[in-house]
């Protein structure tokens, strides 16, 4: 994507809106954008399943309550003593256990898949609002002053980007004590992954932001807000950023998913978030002992997994197809 | 610590991420008969074990038996080897002093003399011990084999830096007056070392630091296999260990397999301990162990030699199948998993907490974690049945086993914690058993109130960066630290010394003793380890055990159970609690 843009381009008020017949309502760029979303049937698939994800994490609580058991709540009449998987058909799939139960200690799986959601998406969310400021910051800058400014910052950049970040991240995760900077706990966990994850991804929006600038800066309005005498800061806020609000957009919604796998990554190679709060990587990162005997275990969680970043991919895809056509 | 099998495998399973290379065996299995808390002979899951314990008794010779190892050995050289499979099966290719009984169940555990001809005999203070070679024993290559050699062999199994992996037992009892190794001792015959005497070719006296009543179960380790000087080559001897036994090497490839033959110079005469019956042995290093499993239940394979029984996936499938559960043997180990109470955490330094976290443990919980009744037996104190002398005691007892919350909440307001406390619990983050173990004792012991954090941490440095690091363990508030101990060789000391005495807790880590801090403990240790007569010293070592427990400073968890099977075409197949699991030297074979 290093063509410029030049849908948005026409909210600036820098350009005047073409006078049309007056039987034909003038559209914004954001009206044509979502015409074309709409008619992406498979972008909109997976927009709802992201509008049910992040209802369902955010009513976990209530979806427990009504259909599962409590996330960390033992079970050990679903599990056979001897061999210790769950009894019944399907890993113990029944109406009052929807996924099953896990095997050992009979946990619902239901609900922690449930409130596994909570932990990934919030950790993906985070990460992604971190990467994206850090990116947008960086990459105006460099795009817009160019010169040694913009040297800099992508050489740093390709700092970052050359970094091998599991490792990093399962260095620092081990390292970091129980308690530091007056956080302890699950609150310490998951901000540490978010800092670890959205302060090492944040180069790949920095990049694209960095090109559209170097474009946008040559552009007639900005040339004209410059000789109007705007300052530099109002330029960049006022007449670049809006301009760019569609490719970060994008590129937003397509690093979400990336940071979902990586929380799972972690989570399942055990420096994640700690048991037994659940997350997704860690169940699945369970359900490896067990794959042969409760295959349920290892199911769910990939399910849920899969689901959420192909719903987050598909509708990242469809909404730069909006935006932009041309990359199509 | 004898080691399992499991630590080897350590480095893979980081690199992986996959947790897999777990403990013991069972990830469940069937509620079995056999090998009660008391036996232990591994009576079997049902096999058809007869009077003895002994399956397919058969005294026909000939044949190869073909054994894998999912792991490479740690070493073949006997000054350098610590697990119990490689203890039980250098008796096919070398003879110590003493040796364990190759006998079934409990007799395994007895020791007969070997290479001497009659047990040590000690000085008045048990300082100094003696013993005495058989005639006519030779190496391998006709040599005959002389006290010197046995000498020789000691001094350098003390050289830790050419040989990291055996025990220390030598280097810590003998009166080495500053001795380190024969490759750096300056006397012309390199038998410098002034804590062993060899007056004749037949006679070997060893002097110690201290008093040690029980030298003989030093005298039954591997580095008192003689070593001929003329063929050592320091690591590399590994390459080609000279033989005593009745099997030498045919070839050796370090890391992938080797083969053993007959040793032509081995008389049956001089050796009452063993009845070789295959003609040949073949072993195979660094076998995926669900291939073992599968190859053994196929009957393409006849060992599986870590004897740590089999995988998860293997023994689902052989307990749902009463054909393959009757070749099977579920035999009670030398090893206990339990878990640390750390006095130095507050409020755990006060007995009555630590004695409320005992009450409110539930150790079905713990069971479970470990696989249930084929994992092992809810253990009630430290030491395992199968060690000789062990009683059975439970100082905390509760309907079911699932504790007691009136006597813990009763304990809790002695000790100023009417509403509990909050604590933390470490585990090995590699150990899914351990994980498992500390989310149960997490949710038993939250029923009267006390909270539990739960902290993994990476198993290479569990011992020494993190739960057995005194200062570390404080710091992080851990006040549980799930943990597991497997006996040297089935006896109090062997067992118990490296964790509960608190001498051996180094500020700088890497402790085995986790948390048992009492004088009292220390000086029945003292006892213990200079009684000298066989039935006091058991009773010496039950007294360790039940201080320990008083002071709650473990609760035990489970006295562990591997699940082996055993194909139709071996015959004298049984346990032994010398090393709780298949004998390898009374083992034939009816496939020729």
């Amino acid at each position: 994507m290093t063509a410029p843009l030049d849908v948005p381009e026409s909210t600036t008020q820098t350009l005047a809106p073409v006078a049309g017949p007056g039987a034909v309502a003038g559209r914004s760029p954001w009206q044509i954008a979502w015409t074309r979303l709409k008619r992406d049937k498979v972008a909109l698939a997976g927009g709802v399943v992201v509008l049910l994800l992040v209802l369902v994490a955010l009513c976990a609580p209530l979806i427990v309550r009504l259909l599962g058991h409590p996330p960390l709540e033992f079970h050990y009449e679903k599990v056979d003593p001897d061999l210790q998987v769950p009894t019944g058909r399907f890993g113990g799939m029944d109406g009052e256990f929807l996924f099953g139960a896990e095997p050992v200690n009979g946990r619902d799986i239901f609900s922690r898949i449930v409130y596994g959601s909570r932990i990934s998406l919030l950790i993906a969310f985070l990460a992604t609002v971190l990467s994206t400021v850090l990116g947008t910051v960086a990459g105006v800058t460099a795009g817009y002053f160019g010169g040694w400014v913009d040297t800099l910052i992508s050489r740093i950049m390709d700092v970052f980007l050359a970094f091998p970040i599991l490792l990093f991240a399962i260095a620092l995760a081990g390292v970091v004590p129980d308690q530091a900077f007056g956080l302890q706990g699950d609150t310490l966990r998951i901000l540490l992954i978010v800092f670890i994850t959205g302060f090492v991804n944040w180069p790949y929006i920095g990049r694209i932001v960095r090109g559209q600038a170097l474009a946008l800066r040559e552009r007639e309005f900005v040339d004209a807000a410059r000789s109007m005498g705007a300052s530099t800061p109002r330029i960049l806020v006022t007449e670049m950023l809006p301009n760019l609000f569609a490719p970060i957009l994008v590129y937003t919604t397509l690093l979400i998913p990336t940071n979902i796998l990586f929380e799972a990554a972690l989570s399942f190679l055990g420096v994640g978030v700690r048991p037994p709060t659940p997350t997704w990587g860690g169940m699945l990162s369970d359900a490896t002992h067990w794959y042969q005997i409760a295959p349920h275990f290892m199911l769910w969680p990939g399910l849920a997994i899969f689901v959420t970043v192909l719903a987050f991919n598909l509708f990242g895809d469809g909404l730069r197809d909006a935006l932009d056509p041309r990359s199509r | 610590m004898r080691r399992t099998r499991k630590n080897p495998r350590r480095l893979t399973a980081l690199a992986l991420g996959a947790v897999a290379a777990v403990a013991l065996a069972a990830c469940g299995g069937p509620s079995t008969t056999g090998s009660g808390s008391g036996g232990g002979t591994g009576g079997g899951a049902g096999g058809t074990a007869d009077a003895g314990g002994i399956h397919n008794p058969s005294d026909a010779t000939g044949g190869t038996i073909r054994m894998a190892n999912s792991g490479d050995w740690d070493s073949l050289d006997p000054a350098d080897t610590y697990y119990a499979y490689a203890w039980n099966f250098v008796r096919l290719y070398g003879r110590s002093l003493m040796m364990f009984k190759s006998a079934p169940g409990q007799e395994g555990a007895t020791l007969v003399p070997d290479l001497a001809e009659s047990a040590g005999t000690p000085n008045a203070d048990s300082t100094q011990w003696t013993y005495t070679l058989r005639q006519g024993v030779k190496f391998e290559d006709g040599t005959p084999v002389t006290s010197k050699d046995v000498k020789y062999a000691v001094e350098r199994s003390l050289d830790k830096t050419t040989f990291p992996n055996g025990p220390t037992y030598f280097n810590d009892f003998l009166d080495l007056q500053g001795y380190t190794s024969p490759y750096q001792d300056s006397s012309p015959d390199k038998l410098g070392l002034k804590a062993i005497d060899t007056p004749d070719d037949r006679t070997i006296v060893f002097k110690l630091s201290k008093p040690f009543s029980g030298f003989d179960y030093f005298a039954q380790l591997p580095a008192t296999i003689p070593v001929p000087q003329a063929k050592d080559t320091g690591s590399k001897y590994k390459e080609h260990v000279v033989s005593t036994g009745p099997y030498m090497f045919e070839t050796n490839d370090l890391g992938k397999s080797f083969a053993m033959v007959r040793n032509p110079n081995w008389d049956q005469a001089t050796d009452p301990n063993r009845k070789p019956l295959p003609d040949r042995i073949e072993v195979a290093l660094n076998v995926n162990s669900d291939d073992i499993d599968n190859r053994l239940i196929a009957g393409d394979l006849d060992v599986q030699i870590e004897g740590s029984g089999v995988g998860p996936a293997a023994q689902g499938r052989i307990l749902a199948d009463q054909n393959l559960k009757a070749s099977t043997d579920n035999a009670l180990l030398a090893r206990s998993w339990f878990t640390n109470v750390n006095g130095e955490v507050a409020p755990l330094d006060n007995i009555h907490c630590r004695i409320a976290v005992q009450y409110a443990v539930d150790r079905t919980g713990y069971q479970r974690a470990y696989g249930g009744a084929t994992g092992g037996d809810i253990a009630t104190n430290l030491m395992p049945p199968v060690i000789p002398g062990a009683e059975q005691f439970d100082l905390y007892p509760s309907a079911g086993n699932t504790g007691d919350l009136a006597k813990a909440k009763d304990e809790l307001n002695q000790c100023g914690q009417p509403n509990g406390f909050t604590t933390g619990i470490s585990y090995r983050a590699e150990r899914p058993k351990e994980k498992a173990t500390a989310e149960a004792l997490q949710q038993s012991l939250q029923r009267v109130g006390i909270n539990l954090e739960i902290k993994p941490y990476p198993l290479v440095d569990y011992l020494k960066l993190y739960a057995g690091k005194p200062d570390f363990a404080k710091a992080n508030n851990l006040g549980l630290m799930v943990y597991g101990w497997g006996a040297d060789w089935p006896d109090g000391f062997g067992f118990l010394s490296q964790i509960v005495d608190s001498r051996v807790i180094r500020d700088t880590g890497g402790n085995s003793n986790l948390s048992v801090r009492d004088p009292a403990v220390d000086a029945l240790v003292d006892k213990a380890v200079t009684t000298g007569d066989d039935a006091s010293r058991q009773k010496a070592w039950v007294d360790v055990d039940r201080k320990v427990m008083e002071d709650a400073y473990i609760i035990p968890g489970i006295w562990a159970k591997g699940l082996l099977y055993r194909p139709a075409n071996l015959t004298n197949v049984f346990i032994t609690n010398g090393f709780q699991m298949y004998d390898y030297l009374a083992m034939g074979t009816t496939r020729k």
